[in-house]
C-alpha cells in the first residue's frame, strides 16, 4: 500500500502547502491548498509561480474539487495538482480525467488496483483536462 | 433509433466489468456499504424495501423489440416475472440479488442497454416526448439532441458527485408531453430567425419538497455550443449548489436563491471560459446521430380509412390513438392501467407480446411514457384492428389514455423505503370506483397523479388532481391537491385542506369531479374549469 | 421489545436477528433489549447483514409485530401482490401489515 501517489516525473515539491488565505496574503509561496468550497479562480493570476496545488475532498461525495481541478488545468496550470483527503480507489480515474496527477488519500490505496482503475477504460466521451481524445473526435478526426 | 458503434459498446462492456469487480470487493468486505453505495447507485442499484431494486435506463424512452424482449428475459430469469415502467421512462425490477447484478448488466449490454447513472448524484436518464419522430407538431425530432447529451453526460468525470441528482428533458414542440418545465434542465428545440435549430434552456424546475417551474435561462443555444453551455450550467451547480442540506441541494434551490438573472449571468461567465476549450463535438456528430432517427420506410399508399363498426375498437381508437404526421398511420398508446391493476406494471408475458407487436406493427420501435404507458409510434391504420384485438386479449387495451383511470402512481410503501403511505391500493380503488368508461369519457382529460411521499416520484404537484400520501401519527393519510399541470400550461397543484383516509380521499375525488361536471362550460377540461372557478368552490364542496 | 432487522448483503432478502443468526421470518426475531447496537455493529462488520437497524416491536401471539407499517411491509411483502409475499396462501396476511 502507498500513502501518497504521484504520477509526475519531476521532483517532489518540498515546500509545504499554505492555505489559500495565507497564500493570497504572501504570494511568494509556491504551494497552496484549497478547501472544498474555496474558489480556485483566485489562483489564476499566480499559476506561473505555483508548483503544487492541493485540493481537499472532506468526504468523497463532495465533488467540488473536480471542478476546481478542471478550472486550474483549463487556465494553463502545469504544476502538480494533488487530491487529498477522502480519496478512494473508485474515484481515482475521474480525478485523473479532471487533471489531478497526485493523490494524498487518508487511507492507503493498493498501487496495483490503482493502475487497474486508471487504465480500465479505453475510451472517453468528453474532452477534459487529461487531454485524452474523446470518442467524437475518433469518429470524425 | 440510435445504434451503438464500437466505442459505445466498449464503454458499457467496460462498465459491466468494473462493476463486477466492485461487487466482488463489496462482498469480500474490501468496500464498506458507505463506499459502495454511490458506486452501485451509479449503476442503478438501490437497496429497497424487499430486496435490491434495479432501474434500467431506457434513453429518452425509446427501445426496440429486441431490447424489450431482453427486459422480459430479465424479469423472468432474475426477478419475479414482471417489471415496472417509471415516470422517467425507465423500467424497475424489485427483487434483484446483488450477486446477480453484474450478469444482468452484461445481458443488458448485449442488447445495447445499461443501468448507468439511473441513480446517484449525477446526471440521470434524459427523457423526451414519447411521440417524437411521429407527431406532426414537432419542429424536429428531439431525440438526436438527447442522445448527444446522453453520451456527454455518461461517465462524466467532473459531474459524478454533484450535490444531488440531475434530470434533463428534451422536447421539440410547444406541446409539452414530457413535463419539461419540471426538470433540472428542460430543453425545447426552437428555430432562430435564420431558421437554424437550437436549444432553449429552462433551468431549475423540479418537484419534491419545493416544487418549482423552471425559468427560461437562455433563449437560444446553437447545436455546436450545446455541450459547452450544458457544461457551464452544470459547473455552476457543482460549485455552488448547496451541500449542507439534502432537501435544499437540487439546482432549483440555487436558481431560486440566486434568482434566474444571476444564475444566468454566472453560467454565461463560465460559458465564456469554456467556449474555446474544444469541448463541443463537431456538427458532423449531431448529423451522424440524426441519421439514426430518420423516418421509417412508410407505406406511401397506406389508407387513412378505418372501419370503426366494432364499438369497443372505435372507443380505443378514439381515446388511445393519436394523429400521426404520416398519412395512413397512427400513434397507438398501450395502456398499462387496467381496471384495478397496478399502474405501470407489465408481466414478462406482456412485455414479450409488446416486443412482438412492435416488430410486427411499428417498425420495431416502442416508447415508454412518463405516465407509465407504452407507445407504438408507427402503426399503419390498416393494422390497428388486428393490433387492438391482440392487445385486448392480453389485457393491454383499456381505452383510458389521459382519463382519470390513466393515473400515475409511484410504487409507494408497498415497494419503496422512502414512502409514508401506500399509493398503489389507492390507484386500484380509484380505478374500480371510476371503472365505467362512459363516465370516464364524460369527465374527459383528467390527469390524476399519486405520490406515496413528498419526494413526488408520482408527480402529484403536476396533477390536475394530485394525491400525496403522508404519515399521520403512524397511519396512512392522504392530502388532496388540485390544479397542477406538467404540460406547456405548467402549474403547481394546491392542497385543498386537511387530509383524508384512503376511502375519504376517493369520496373527495368524486365530490370534486361531480362539481366539475356541474360547473363546466363550453368544452372545458377539468383543469380549465378549476382554473376558472377557483379553489374556494372546490374546498366548500369537499369540506362543507 | 426491540428487534434487529436488515438485508442480506448478497441477496437483498429482508432478515431478522434471532439471537443466534439471521432469519427471513419476523416470527423468529429475538428481543435484543438494549444490546442491539453491539450486535448490529458486530454482525455488519462480519457482513452477515447489510444496513441493519433496531426497531421496536410488539410481542403478539403470532410473534413480533414491528411497530411501523414500513417494517411490517418489509416483513411480509407488497400488500398489492399477495402472491409475492412470504405468506401467499394466507388471505389475512395483508391485515397484519395494515
Amino acid at each position: 500500500m502507498v500513502d501518497a501517489i504521484r504520477l509526475r516525473d519531476d521532483d517532489v515539491h518540498e515546500e509545504p502547502a499554505v492555505s489559500l488565505d495565507s497564500f493570497l496574503d504572501q504570494s511568494n509561496a509556491t504551494a497552496v491548498r484549497i478547501e472544498a468550497g474555496e474558489d480556485a479562480r483566485q489562483l489564476l493570476p499566480f499559476l506561473d509561480h505555483l508548483s503544487l496545488i492541493e485540493i481537499d475532498f472532506p468526504v468523497f461525495g463532495d465533488g467540488r474539487g473536480y471542478s476546481a481541478a478542471q478550472i486550474l488545468r483549463e487556465s494553463g496550470y502545469t504544476g502538480e495538482l494533488r487530491a487529498s483527503g477522502d480519496v478512494l480507489l473508485d474515484q481515482l480515474a475521474y480525478m485523473r480525467r479532471c487533471g489531478f496527477d497526485a493523490f494524498a488519500p487518508d487511507s492507503p490505496i493498493n498501487p496495483e488496483l490503482m493502475q487497474q482503475a486508471l487504465s480500465r477504460y479505453d475510451h472517453v466521451y468528453q474532452a477534459t483536462s487529461d487531454q485524452r481524445t474523446p470518442i467524437w473526435r475518433l469518429r470524425h478526426g | 433509433m440510435y445504434q451503438y458503434d464500437q466505442y459505445d459498446q466498449k464503454m458499457v462492456d467496460t462498465r459491466v466489468e468494473e462493476f463486477r469487480d466492485q461487487v466482488k470487493r463489496r462482498i469480500a468486505g474490501d468496500l464498506t456499504e458507505d463506499q459502495f453505495k454511490p458506486l452501485r447507485l451509479m449503476n442503478g442499484l438501490y437497496l429497497q424495501l424487499h430486496a435490491y431494486m434495479l432501474r434500467v435506463a431506457v434513453p429518452y424512452g425509446t427501445l426496440s423489440g429486441k431490447q424489450m424482449r431482453m427486459l422480459g428475459h430479465i424479469a423472468r430469469k432474475y426477478d419475479r416475472d414482471y417489471g415496472h415502467f417509471t415516470t422517467r421512462q425507465n423500467i424497475q425490477y424489485n427483487w434483484i440479488k446483488l450477486e446477480d447484478a453484474p450478469d444482468i448488466l452484461a445481458d443488458l449490454a448485449s442488447v445495447e442497454m445499461h443501468a448507468i447513472q439511473t441513480s446517484g448524484n449525477c446526471i440521470r436518464n434524459i427523457s423526451s416526448d414519447q411521440f417524437a419522430g411521429a407527431t406532426a407538431d414537432e419542429i424536429a425530432d428531439p431525440r438526436p439532441w438527447a442522445e448527444l447529451l446522453r453520451q456527454w453526460s455518461s461517465f462524466h468525470p467532473e459531474f459524478s458527485y454533484l450535490p444531488r441528482k440531475f434530470k434533463f428533458a428534451v422536447i421539440a414542440s410547444d406541446t409539452d408531453r414530457a413535463a419539461m418545465r419540471l426538470h433540472d434542465i428542460g430543453i425545447q428545440l426552437v428555430n432562430n430567425e435564420a431558421g437554424e435549430l437550437g436549444a432553449k434552456f429552462f433551468v431549475g424546475g423540479g418537484m419534491g419538497r419545493t416544487p418549482m417551474i423552471a425559468p427560461e435561462i437562455r433563449s437560444f443555444v446553437p447545436a455546436d455550443e450545446l455541450i459547452s453551455y450544458a457544461e457551464a450550467c452544470l459547473r455552476v451547480y457543482n460549485r455552488y449548489g448547496r451541500r449542507d442540506n439534502k432537501y435544499k441541494a437540487r439546482i432549483k434551490i440555487l436558481v431560486h436563491e440566486l434568482g434566474k438573472e444571476e444564475y444566468s449571468r454566472q453560467v454565461e461567465e463560465e460559458f465564456a471560459h469554456m467556449k474555446d476549450l474544444g469541448l463541443n463535438p463537431p456538427v458532423e456528430e449531431l448529423a451522424r446521430i440524426t441519421q439514426y432517427f430518420q423516418d421509417p420506410p412508410y407505406d406511401q399508399q397506406a389508407s387513412d380509412d378505418l372501419d370503426l363498426s366494432d364499438p369497443d375498437f372505435a372507443l380505443w381508437v378514439d381515446q388511445n390513438t393519436t394523429r400521426h404526421k404520416q398519412p395512413g398511420y397512427a400513434i397507438a398508446t398501450i395502456s398499462l392501467k387496467p381496471r384495478g391493476g397496478i399502474p405501470g406494471d407489465a408481466s414478462s408475458a406482456q412485455i414479450d407480446l409488446m416486443a412482438d407487436l412492435a416488430e410486427q406493427y411499428s417498425f420495431d420501435e416502442l416508447r415508454v411514457t412518463h405516465s407509465q404507458n407504452i407507445v407504438l409510434p408507427y402503426v399503419k391504420k390498416g393494422d390497428l384492428y388486428a393490433l387492438w384485438q391482440t392487445l385486448d386479449e392480453a389485457g393491454l387495451a383499456p381505452a383510458n389514455l389521459d382519463l382519470i383511470t390513466d393515473s400515475i402512481a409511484c410504487p409507494g410503501l408497498d415497494y419503496c423505503s422512502l414512502a409514508n403511505a401506500r399509493s398503489i391500493p389507492l390507484a386500484q380503488k380509484i380505478s374500480e370506483r371510476f371503472a365505467d368508461l362512459g363516465r370516464q369519457r364524460e369527465l374527459g382529460e383528467l390527469k390524476l397523479k399519486i405520490s406515496g411521499c413528498i419526494n413526488a416520484c408520482g408527480h402529484h404537484h403536476a396533477g390536475h388532481i394530485g394525491i400525496l400520501g403522508v404519515d399521520r401519527k403512524g397511519t396512512e393519510n392522504y392530502q388532496l391537491l388540485l390544479g397542477g399541470s406538467g404540460a406547456e400550461d405548467a402549474s403547481l397543484a394546491k392542497i385543498t385542506g386537511p387530509g383524508f383516509t384512503e376511502d375519504g380521499v376517493i369520496d373527495a375525488i368524486e365530490t370534486v369531479t361531480d362539481l366539475y361536471l356541474e360547473q363546466r362550460e363550453d368544452g372545458e377540461r377539468f383543469i380549465d374549469t378549476y382554473r376558472r372557478v377557483g379553489m374556494e368552490k372546490f374546498k366548500e364542496a369537499i369540506y362543507g | 421489545m426491540n428487534i434487529l432487522t436488515g438485508n442480506d448483503l448478497k441477496t437483498g432478502d429482508v432478515i431478522w436477528w434471532t439471537g443466534l443468526d439471521w432469519s427471513r421470518f419476523v416470527k423468529d426475531a429475538a428481543d435484543v433489549g438494549d444490546q442491539g447496537e453491539a450486535v448490529l455493529h458486530r454482525e455488519e462488520a462480519a457482513r452477515r447483514v447489510n444496513a441493519p437497524y433496531i426497531i421496536s416491536a410488539e410481542q403478539t401471539d403470532d410473534g413480533p409485530r414491528p411497530g411501523h407499517i414500513k417494517d411490517r411491509v418489509r416483513a411480509l411483502g407488497p400488500t398489492v401482490r399477495p402472491d409475492l409475499t412470504l405468506k401467499p396462501a394466507d388471505p389475512d396476511a395483508g391485515e397484519w401489515v395494515i
